[in-house]
């Protein structure tokens, strides 16, 4: 099917379009790489009267990547920051979840910030941001706001912001020395949403132990759901094989994951379980590397 | 900024693009809600780009647009204003089909060929990123198309040939 009719605006300054937004209120949708909005405009499920292409706007097609950490436009694509040798040295986790976000040809257009406002629950960058500790910063006619990442995403396809925001960056703080990391998620078909994903951190300690280990996972809740009771368990471990039975078993015997037209809630929460234990025994295979040459 | 005058909108809900398209320049004058694919298929008139389910998931109407595969039915025609597009008919030089294509043709890689042309342009895209060793680089670089007939092995078989061939020109070059 094709798109309803739209008023077509693109801005090529962030003032110009926070005042449009501003003045056309809930009547227009934000378009960015528009691999989530567009299916949804020819399908139409949605036909906002107005549309403001946001990929004009050239402060916005930034990033960098400093002492402090990483800051990611709202006009930055997808594959840009796969393709950054820097932030796959840097952040490998984000480089190891971008690759399974979609296919090339949708993160060639896909942008990560329109990922984040998106907010899919089964989404791979929200679970990752959320596990990275990332700030998103939310920009309106009236000022700017920083929401942490752990508090932006309120429900499946619902994020904190407004009508009139616009999700300009986020920002990803660097990680603190000896950070090891993983990403795992199961699929039906390459490139499909994910069943369950897992983003992985944490840090080895001189005795050989995982420390401020953080595990959030994605497809499970209509939000990224942080395993606070399986971080619990791994900390001060050696993640032997025997801590990683217990953590899948009590992964499996704590959850109550979403059902779908995709999998039931039974299979979902056994996938979970698998999922966090091949993320932690990643951990595993890196612990030589953190505490070596580095 | 100063207002192109020619480029004021004559009617609220179309605008001018200029675009490059197989190397020749020209201005379009496009509905804003004209999808990229239709505005190929149906303005410009290159009906080899194929649209399958028109929401992102076949990959039938892949175009390169500055030098990236992207999906055209999941892009507004006037989003690509000042942008340079590939489409499967600038594969082809005066007839001659493309290595990519004969290679496709010899080893059987499509049937029905209505995915054909997405397949070609994403792969061409990816073969100017470097190239396809392995069957299993070859099954990443085609997972983001679909094809219901092949069965994707003539396609594998026809990427290695396609990228040995590049290989050995260039080491004998
Ligand atoms: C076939 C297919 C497979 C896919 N598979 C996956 C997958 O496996 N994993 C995955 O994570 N995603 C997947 N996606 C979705 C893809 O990642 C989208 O690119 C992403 O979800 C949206 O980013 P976008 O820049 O395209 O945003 P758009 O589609 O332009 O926008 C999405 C929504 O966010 C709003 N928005 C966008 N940017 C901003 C902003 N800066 N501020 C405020 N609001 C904003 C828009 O108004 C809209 O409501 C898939 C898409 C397709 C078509
Ligand atoms: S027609 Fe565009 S992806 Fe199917
Ligand atoms: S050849 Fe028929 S769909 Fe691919």
């Amino acid at each position: 099917m094709k798109s309803a009719p739209f008023k077509y605006y693109v801005p090529s300054e962030i003032d110009e379009a926070l005042e449009l937004l501003y003045q056309l209120g809930d009547e227009a949708k934000i378009l960015a790489g528009g691999q989530s909005l567009v299916p949804m405009l020819n399908y139409r499920l949605l036909s906002p009267a107005n549309l403001l292409d946001i990929n004009r706007v050239s402060e916005l097609k930034r990033y960098s990547l400093t002492d402090e950490g990483l800051k990611i436009g709202a006009g930055v694509r997808q594959r840009e920051i796969e393709l950054s040798p820097e932030i796959e040295l840097a952040f490998p986790v984000l480089h190891q979840a971008l690759t399974n976000v979609a296919h090339v040809q949708i993160r060639n257009r896909g942008t990560i910030c329109g990922s984040l406002a998106h907010a899919d629950s089964a989404a791979e960058l929200p679970s990752v941001m959320v596990a990275l500790g990332a700030q998103m910063v939310i920009r309106s006619g009236v000022g700017v706001r920083a929401v942490k990442a752990e508090e932006f995403f309120k429900f499946h396809l619902t994020s904190d912001l407004e009508p009139a925001e616009i999700l300009t960056e986020v920002h990803v703080p660097k990680l603190p020395a000896k950070t090891v990391g993983a990403f795992e998620e199961v699929t039906r078909r390459k490139g499909d949403f994910a069943l369950v994903g897992a983003a992985l951190l944490g840090q080895w300690d001189a005795n050989g132990q995982i420390q401020n280990c953080r595990i959030v996972c994605s497809g499970v809740a209509p939000v990224p759901l942080r395993l606070r009771f399986a971080e619990d368990i791994v900390n001060g471990t050696d993640l032997s094989d025997q801590v990683l039975v217990n953590v899948q078993q009590s992964v499996m015997d704590s959850l109550d994951p979403t059902e779908d037209i995709h999998t039931s809630s039974h299979y979902r929460k056994i996938v979970t379980g698998v999922v966090v234990r091949r993320g932690l025994s990643r951990l595993v295979d890196q612990r030589g590397a953190a505490n070596g040459s580095r | 900024m100063a207002v192109d005058e020619s480029r004021a909108d004559p009617v609220e809900d179309k605008s001018w693009i200029s675009v490059t398209i197989n190397g020749s320049k020209q201005d379009y004058l496009v509905e804003q809600r004209l999808s990229l694919a239709d505005f190929i298929r149906n303005q410009v008139g290159l009906k080899g780009t194929h649209l399958g389910c028109e929401h992102g998931s076949c990959g039938a109407c892949t175009v390169i647009i500055d030098d990236r595969a992207v999906r055209s039915c999941l892009m507004f025609a006037v989003q690509s204003d000042g942008s340079s597009i590939e489409t499967v008919e600038g594969l082809a030089i005066d007839g001659v089909l493309s290595p990519l294509q004969e290679s496709f043709q010899a080893n059987h890689a499509l049937q029905c060929g209505f995915c054909t042309s997405g397949f070609l342009m994403s792969l061409v895209a990816r073969l100017r990123e470097g190239p396809i060793d392995t069957e299993s680089e070859a099954r990443e670089a085609l997972s983001g198309n679909i094809c219901r007939c092949t069965g994707y092995s003539g396609m594998v078989a026809a990427i290695l040939e396609q990228s040995n061939s590049i290989q050995g020109i260039k080491e004998n070059s």
